[in-house]
Formats: C-alpha cells, structure tokens, sequence
C-alpha cells in the first residue's frame, strides 16, 4: 500500500500525471490515494521530488515493470 | 454571481498562464467565461523557473517592466568536469516575478469580461451522451454543479480533467522530470546570466539551472526525469548536495517541487464539449522544460478554435479539432522535432558532455550559438541534425 508521509507533501502534482490509474486526489492541502484503485506500480514513489510516498508492502520491490 | 449562472459558455479548469490566457481570448471572442482555481491565490506557490524569451512574450503582449526580474543576455555551460562555456544570446529572456505575471494574466481575463473564482476545487465532470457538459466541485465547503459548452482542462501537471473525459493524458515516468527550485539569497550571481550545469552527478536526465534574480538572489533549481529518479536519490537530495557545494552560505526564502512533463503533446487535445490547453496537454518544450509561453499559445489557440465552434454549430469534437491541427502547425512540429532531440540529449555520460563542451569551445565566443551547440551535441545522429537545423533556423 501507499502511504504519504504525514505533513511533508508539498502538494505539487507530480505525482498525480504519472499514475496510471487516475488515483490520486490533490487539494490545494490534502493528498489522498484511491486505495481501491491503486495498482501498486510503485511510479509516484520514484517521480516525488521529495519522497513522501513510500510502498509499505516489504514483498514488494521497486521493480522496473512499471516504467 | 456566477453561482446563480446556470450556464457558462466555457469553464477553465485551473488559473495557470494557459487557463488565464484562454479565459482572456474567449471573454475577448464575447464568450461568456467561468474560471475556477483550487488555490486561494492566482500565482501562488510559484513552482517555476521563471524563464522566458521576450520574443515569447511579444507574442501576446508587450512585457510589462513590473514582471521582470532580470534581463538575461548571455548564458553559461557547465560541462561535468567543469569547463565553462559562454557566450551572448541572440535573443534577450527574462526571469520573471510569477507572482505578479500571473496574477496579471488574471486580471486581463476579468478586464475582458471573465469571471474567476479561487478556492474552487473541480472534482468531476457532468456528462450526458458522452458528451462533457459541465464541472462539478466544492468551492469553500459548499459543493456546486456548473454547465458549460465547453471545459476546457487548463489544470496543469496534476491534470485530471482530460482523463475523466477519457482522453490519454498520463505521463510517462520516463517523460516526467522531478523537479525542486530553491530561490536563495546571499550569493553572488551574474545579474544578465542563464547558467546550466549538465552532469549526471548534477542532474541525471535533465539540467540544473541558475537563474538571477538580481545580484545576489536567484532561483536554482533542477529536474532529473522519472527513470533516474527510480535509482532511489531524490531530486531534493541532488539539490541539497549541489547547494553544498556551490553555495553553502545560501539562504533559502523559498523551497518549491513541481513535475515537469517533458513529453509529446498529447494525442488528443480535444473532444465532444472538452479542450486540454498547456501542461496539461503537455505543451512544454520537451529540451527547455519551458512552458508558460507555449501553455499561454495553446490557450490562445484554443480560445480562438472555441469562439469560432460556439458561433458555429456547438463544441462537437469536429468543431475542436480546428485548435489540435492550429497548434500543430504553430509549435507542434517543432514540439516533435525537440521530442526526438531530448531522447537522446537527455541519455548523454558525462564523457558525451565534456566532448561536446570541448567542441564548443573551440568556436570562438562571438560565433557562438544555440544552433551550433546542438549541432555538435547530436553530431553523431545526422537524422537529429534536421530536427536541430529545422528548430533553430527554422528552414
Ligand atoms: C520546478 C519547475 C521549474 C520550471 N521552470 C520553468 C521556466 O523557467 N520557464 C518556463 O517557461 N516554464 C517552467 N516550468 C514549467 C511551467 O511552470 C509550466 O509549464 C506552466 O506553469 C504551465 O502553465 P499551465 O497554465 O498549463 O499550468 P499551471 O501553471 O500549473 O496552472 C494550473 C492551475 O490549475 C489549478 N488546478 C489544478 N487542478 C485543479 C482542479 N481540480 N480544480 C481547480 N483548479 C485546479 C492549479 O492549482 C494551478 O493553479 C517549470 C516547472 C517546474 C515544476
Ligand atoms: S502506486 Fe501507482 S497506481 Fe498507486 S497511486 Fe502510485 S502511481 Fe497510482
Ligand atoms: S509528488 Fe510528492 S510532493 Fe508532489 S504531490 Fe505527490 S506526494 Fe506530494
């Protein structure tokens, strides 16, 4: 799963135009993840400027099938 | 107020430079024009180099001193193993004040007859018979439903607006660049001078930028694109890492991220009752990064296609289209031509790049230019020489 690390996101959308899925919700101060939508691909990890996402499945990897 | 306006004939999503500048044309063409910004301000935060040429901004207008920060005459190269570069530009740019330039924009479009609201957040379409019909959202707390002829998606990198409507506008990791900018003080800066620095060690897959904001002010900032990104190292941290090095007694006023989409524009800019004008439509020069002058164009562009379709027969797709084939003719091809160029620019080692700082600077300094660099940079690919020869000389 997708989790956003609390108070750090800086609202900047990077990460809502690679998302494959359309699953991130962007207000001009809150960030939310469409849980049920997400595929887990991993790509708004990579992309943040800042790292505020961070994939908290240890099985997963950051592969590269997503890019 | 516009709350009690059942109909509008086009609501611009998003109070960017593209959004702003198709709210103006259109008010201008007597349409009447709602815009709506999920910010409280128009030009607020300022996620942007603040780049631009002056004869991009002669396209609409002529530059208003109270934008501009800087006049910038001559630029820098850094090569990885730190050869400088420089030389005059043939064209002056400015570092704008965004804030004000923005708002600005703004401002002409309620001058013009347009109507904009901030703290309006869109979170949907109204659609009938496939057709966008409207927007749907909250604006401070209050939802509200609004119907347009026509919406148009101006809402930038974040941009949902196309993909509700089911147009393809997600971005590639690959095509999207990771950005930071921080605008420090207390340095010394050349006032008129563009400095790039182009190293993987600096900035894999894209460039890091200085950009004077005066004499001892400037933004500085980077973008590293998606597929290095991946490697696990933050654009904050090349960033943090450079500033280190470069300028450690720097006071940071302001740190800003942003994504940069540095792609091909998209396939569909257009369909039944709906328009997607700048990076949301991915309008930015894909070897620049530059978009508010051709986010303001594909509004300008889409705001006349618009004017034309509502005095027509209505906002079909086949009425729109008109704006894809005006914007592909004006900036498309040439927006393919850098496309293909910074597929492989953006791939060089830092070997590629001293040998071609190398090569430039045995051009002597007055018989250097833009065109020249490029030429020497994509040397080994005779194909990309066209696409170069054609997007700076035009022939
Ligand atoms: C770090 C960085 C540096 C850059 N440097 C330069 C540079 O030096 N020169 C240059 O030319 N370009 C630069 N760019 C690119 C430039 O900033 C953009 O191309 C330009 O701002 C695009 O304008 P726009 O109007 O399309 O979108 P934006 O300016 O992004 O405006 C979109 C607006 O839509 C609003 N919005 C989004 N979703 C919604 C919604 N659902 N409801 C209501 N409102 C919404 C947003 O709040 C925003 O105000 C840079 C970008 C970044 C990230
Ligand atoms: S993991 Fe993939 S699908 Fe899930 S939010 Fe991130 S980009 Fe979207
Ligand atoms: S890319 Fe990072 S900072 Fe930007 S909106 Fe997404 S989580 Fe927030």
């Amino acid at each position: 799963m997708i989790e956003v690390a609390e108070n750090k996101c800086d609202f900047c959308g990077c990460c809502v135009g690679v998302c494959p899925v359309n699953c991130i919700e962007l207000k001009e101060a809150d960030i939310r993840i469409d849980h049920e939508l997400c595929i887990d691909c991993d790509i708004c990890v990579f992309i943040c400027p800042i790292k505020v996402l961070s994939q908290t499945d240890p099985k997963r990897t950051s592969s590269s099938e997503a890019a | 107020m516009w709350k009690e306006q059942r109909e509008f004939d086009c609501i611009v999503v998003g109070g960017g430079p593209a959004g702003s500048t198709f709210a103006r044309t259109a008010a201008q063409g007597g349409l009447s024009v709602l815009l709506l910004e999920k910010d409280r301000d128009i030009g607020v935060p300022v996620r942007c180099g603040e780049a631009v040429s002056d004869a991009g901004l002669r396209i609409f207008f002529e530059p208003n001193p109270r934008w501009i920060a800087s006049t910038i005459t001559r630029i820098k190269l850094v090569a990885p193993n730190e050869t400088v570069v420089e030389f005059d530009l043939s064209e002056k740019g400015y570092i704008l004040d965004r804030r004000i330039f923005d708002y600005d924009l703004a401002e002409y479009a309620t001058k013009a007859g347009a109507v904009v609201v901030t703290k309006a957040y869109v979170d949907g379409l109204l659609i009938e018979d496939d057709k966008v019909v409207g927007v749907k959202g909250t604006h401070i707390g209050e939802r509200f439903e609004k119907r347009a002829k026509i919406v148009i998606g101006a809402d930038g990198v974040e941009s949902r607006v196309g993909r509700w409507a089911g147009l393809e506008t997600t971005c590639k990791l690959k095509d999207m660049e990771s950005g930071i900018q921080k605008t420090v003080t207390g340095i010394d800066v050349h006032e008129h001078m563009f400095e790039f620095y182009l190293s993987k060690r600096w900035a894999p897959g894209g460039y890091l930028w200085v950009f004077p904001k005066g004499k001892n002010k400037a933004n500085i900032g980077l973008g590293i694109t998606g597929s290095y990104a991946k490697d696990g190292k933050a654009a904050q941290q090349y960033l943090d890492e450079f500033l280190e090095w470069k300028y450690p007694q720097a006071s940071v006023l302001t740190t800003v991220v942003g994504g940069i989409p540095v792609a091909k524009t998209v396939k569909e800019m257009v369909s039944d009752g709906i328009m997607l004008v700048g990076d949301a439509a991915h309008t930015v020069n894909p070897v620049t990064g530059g978009g508010i002058v051709s986010g303001m164009r594909s509004g300008l562009l889409a705001a006349e296609t618009a004017v034309k379709a509502l005095n027509n027969t209505g906002p079909s797709k086949k009425n729109l289209v008109p704006y894809e084939k005006a914007w592909h003719k004006v900036g498309g091809k040439n927006h393919e031509r850098f496309y293909r160029i910074k597929e492989t620019i953006y791939q060089f080692e830092d070997d590629d790049l001293n040998r071609i700082a190398d090569g430039f600077s045995d051009i002597p300094e007055n018989e250097r230019n833009l065109f020249k660099l490029f030429s020497i940079a994509v040397r080994k690919k005779p194909s990309l020489l066209i696409d170069v020869a054609r997007v700076f000389t035009g022939v």
